[in-house]
């Protein structure tokens, strides 16, 4: 059965996040949420980190989620994982839970409860080796608070905390390689992913749940708001970020990399312009600004491509 | 079948813990509760308990591990101290919230700055109103006891709250004292099985835990959880009563010390009571009408108790090892709150931060009416 069919088929039941939440119009997020649960057969657990998601779909006393789910705060979902997942360990070794019952623990955080104020206790949950997944949904910058500028906020963008304006062109620093981060913690599962490119992050999630140990998924996801653009675009400008280099597709299984899908890498300006929080950038005095993020985005595809033991078919 | 074993109350705690064999224990270390955690580690090392220890990176995640393990069907306990429960204190009162009924050992220590690793009751006190019970312990025999009894009471349907057991950091902690321990089956059937009424993994009735809650329902919620706070008192005696029968040891919400007849009280924490008794001890003999009462609950606070336990004394002193700068240190205040109305006379004393002594000799001070406020507290002459 094509996977196309498999996700419907499974999204054909009880959808474990249905609608009736308030994510925004053109929110990539359900995408993400309904792609990753929908690939994974066995029953799940989801723990969010506070964020868009979790305020979105939970207000009390409604709820949007047919799946067990669970938020304790902003920067400790990958430890609360770890406290479910050691939980289960002890009920199966004491024979409270079946020993074939198997349930897959999926963490939800956004960029700043991955980045930033989640980094501590992921990096933590990564190292212990608890078997759990965890799934960025990187819209690059707070956008539950309103727009500010996280770790995973490109050079040059503007948010609330980094406004382009008369003597500013918006971030001055790089974003944080997030993925990079969790390759160095010698898990058997790392990937990046987009949420338009649905088919590559479903193969990414099946691998994800099968290793025994934890798995890290980064992936990439539009905000109209913060980004700035109109929400019948968001599969456009996604894809433009795949296809430009700015986020290249690929997964490190055992520490060994693979491009999963080989981009036309067009010129970044396809990405920026379409987006507010890079107009700035395109005003004359700024026209250096866009060939450094150009010369960035090659030299770190170059970099990756040599990291790749095997070329793409 | 009566074991009785010289051991520090950290070790007593360990032992407690091994005899009630939790589910998960999410352990990081912190001076002068580590010794509970690493004794209770080479338990489960050496196999005399069955428990996964998870090794997090912080406090702040052993609690957020805690309240995972907790409501996904595992019975927990953890252990921490000062700037330990000072980086978890968010968390500790989203796990009262989310009513996990974890069991946490606290010794006592004093917060920095400066830092300093001896006991006074300041981190208590910084989660004063976060919802959880806090338990006293004297020393390291009841520190045990406590730890036994407290899984029953967090885990009870009228409460489901984290329980505290506070014993003070290196005046418990460390020193070795004999500690009689039950038989561990005799553990085993007292706290029974470990049950949550939604358990997080059961796939085939999601529920949906730890929600956002806007004006409309947040304040029902916390009235809610304060009611269950509040109902943790009669559950307290409840286990006391039934600890007491198995064990000979009963220790309810607050302990009268000598207060029949008594003029004069003091009202204290922890190991202090036991120096307060020596005391009350010399000056009974002297025919004073002196007498102590020794808080074991301070959360939830058993005013009507307290009242009623001082009803005969005209002077009550007020021993506070935390300040509340700018304020009413916390055990003056709560006992401001019961007393008034009534023709007592209250004194109030701060002594012991960051672990300094208070000796015999203070302690007929504060009965005598001549204590200063600031007990043992030296001129600024002495610093540099």
């Amino acid at each position: 059965m094509s996977r196309l069919k498999t996700i419907v088929r499974n999204q054909h039941g009880v959808q474990p996040l249905r609608g009736g939440h308030s994510l925004c119009q053109g929110c990539g997020i359900p995408m993400v949420v309904r792609t990753v649960l929908s690939t994974i057969r066995q029953p799940v657990v989801v723990v969010n980190a506070t964020g868009c998601l979790e305020v979105a779909t939970t207000r009390y006393p409604t709820t949007a989620w047919n799946v067990p789910w669970l938020h304790v705060a902003f920067e400790n979902a990958a430890a609360v994982a770890s406290g479910v997942v050691s939980a289960q360990r002890a009920l199966r070794r004491r024979h409270a839970l079946p020993a074939d019952e198997d349930v897959t623990v999926v963490v939800f955080a956004g960029d700043g409860g991955t980045y930033d104020i989640g980094l501590q206790a992921l990096s933590g949950a990564l190292e212990r080796g608890h078997r759990f997944l965890f799934v960025c949904y990187d819209n690059e910058a707070y956008m539950n608070t309103g727009v500010q500028r996280s770790g995973a906020t490109p050079f040059g963008a503007s948010t609330t905390t980094s406004p382009a304006g008369l003597e500013s062109f918006g971030k001055a620093q790089r974003r944080k390689d997030m993925t990079a981060v969790a390759v160095a913690h010698h898990v058997p599962y790392v990937a990046q992913a987009a949420a338009t490119h649905w088919h590559d992050l479903s193969v990414k999630v099946e691998r994800a749940v099968a290793v025994d140990g934890p798995a890290f998924l980064n992936v990439l996801t539009d905000c109209p708001v913060g980004w700035g653009h109109e929400p019948q675009f968001s599969r456009h400008i996604i894809d433009a970020a795949v296809e430009t280099c700015f986020w290249p597709l690929y997964e490190v299984v055992d520490g060994r990399y693979r491009l999963t899908y080989l981009p036309r890498r067009t010129r970044v300006e396809e990405w920026l312009g379409s987006q507010q929080r890079f107009a700035h950038l395109f005003r004359p005095e700024n026209a250096g600004l866009v060939r450094l993020i150009q010369e960035q985005i090659d030299a770190d595809w170059a970099a990756l491509r040599a990291r790749c033991d095997e070329e793409l078919a | 079948m009566n074991d009785v074993r010289l051991l520090t109350g950290g070790e007593a705690v360990a032992h407690a813990m091994r005899q009630v064999d939790p589910d998960v224990v999410p352990v990081y270390p912190i001076t002068p509760q580590t010794p509970i955690i690493q004794t209770f580690a080479k338990f489960v090392a050496d196999g005399r308990a069955h428990t996964e220890i998870v090794n997090v990176e912080s406090e702040h995640s052993a609690m957020s591990a805690a309240i995972g393990a907790a409501l996904a069907g595992g019975r927990t306990m953890t252990a921490t101290s000062s700037q330990g429960l000072a980086l978890m204190a968010e968390i500790v009162y989203i796990a009262a919230s989310m009513r996990a009924p974890i069991v946490m050992a606290l010794g006592n220590r004093a917060l920095s700055g400066p830092i300093n690793i001896h006991c006074d009751h300041s981190d208590s006190m910084l989660i004063r109103d976060s919802g959880v019970v806090q338990l006293f312990a004297e020393n390291a025999q009841e520190a045990y006891d406590l730890m036994v009894m407290a899984p029953r009471i967090a885990e009870d349907a009228r409460v489901l709250l984290p329980v505290l057991v506070c014993l003070d950091g290196f005046t418990i902690t460390h020193s070795a004292e004999p500690v009689s321990l039950l038989p561990d089956d005799d553990v085993a059937r007292f706290v029974g099985p470990y049950h949550v009424p939604n358990d997080v993994l059961d796939t085939t009735r999601p529920t949906t835990q730890g929600p956002f809650a806007m004006p409309d329902y947040y304040f029902e919620l916390r009235r809610q959880q304060a009611a269950a706070l509040e109902a943790a008192l009669d559950v307290l005696e409840e286990v006391a009563s039934d600890f007491g029968q198995q064990s000979g040891r009963r220790h309810g919400a607050l302990e009268s010390y000598k207060l029949d007849g008594a003029t004069r009280a003091i009202v204290a924490l922890g190991s202090t009571a036991g120096t307060v008794k020596d005391v009350v001890d010399e000056l009974r003999d002297e025919h004073e009408p002196v007498g102590l009462l020794k808080l074991v609950s301070f959360r939830p606070f058993p005013g009507r108790a307290v009242a009623a336990a001082l009803a005969s004394c005209a002077r009550v002193a007020v021993l506070d090892r935390a300040d509340s700068p700018g304020g009413t240190p916390p055990l003056h205040a709560e006992l401001a709150a019961a007393l008034y109305g009534g023709d007592v006379e209250l004194a109030g004393h701060v002594y012991g931060l960051g672990g300094r002594d208070l000796h015999p000799p203070d302690v007929r001070e504060v009965f005598a009416g001549t204590a200063a406020p600031h007990i043992g507290l030296r001129g600024e002459r002495c610093l540099v």
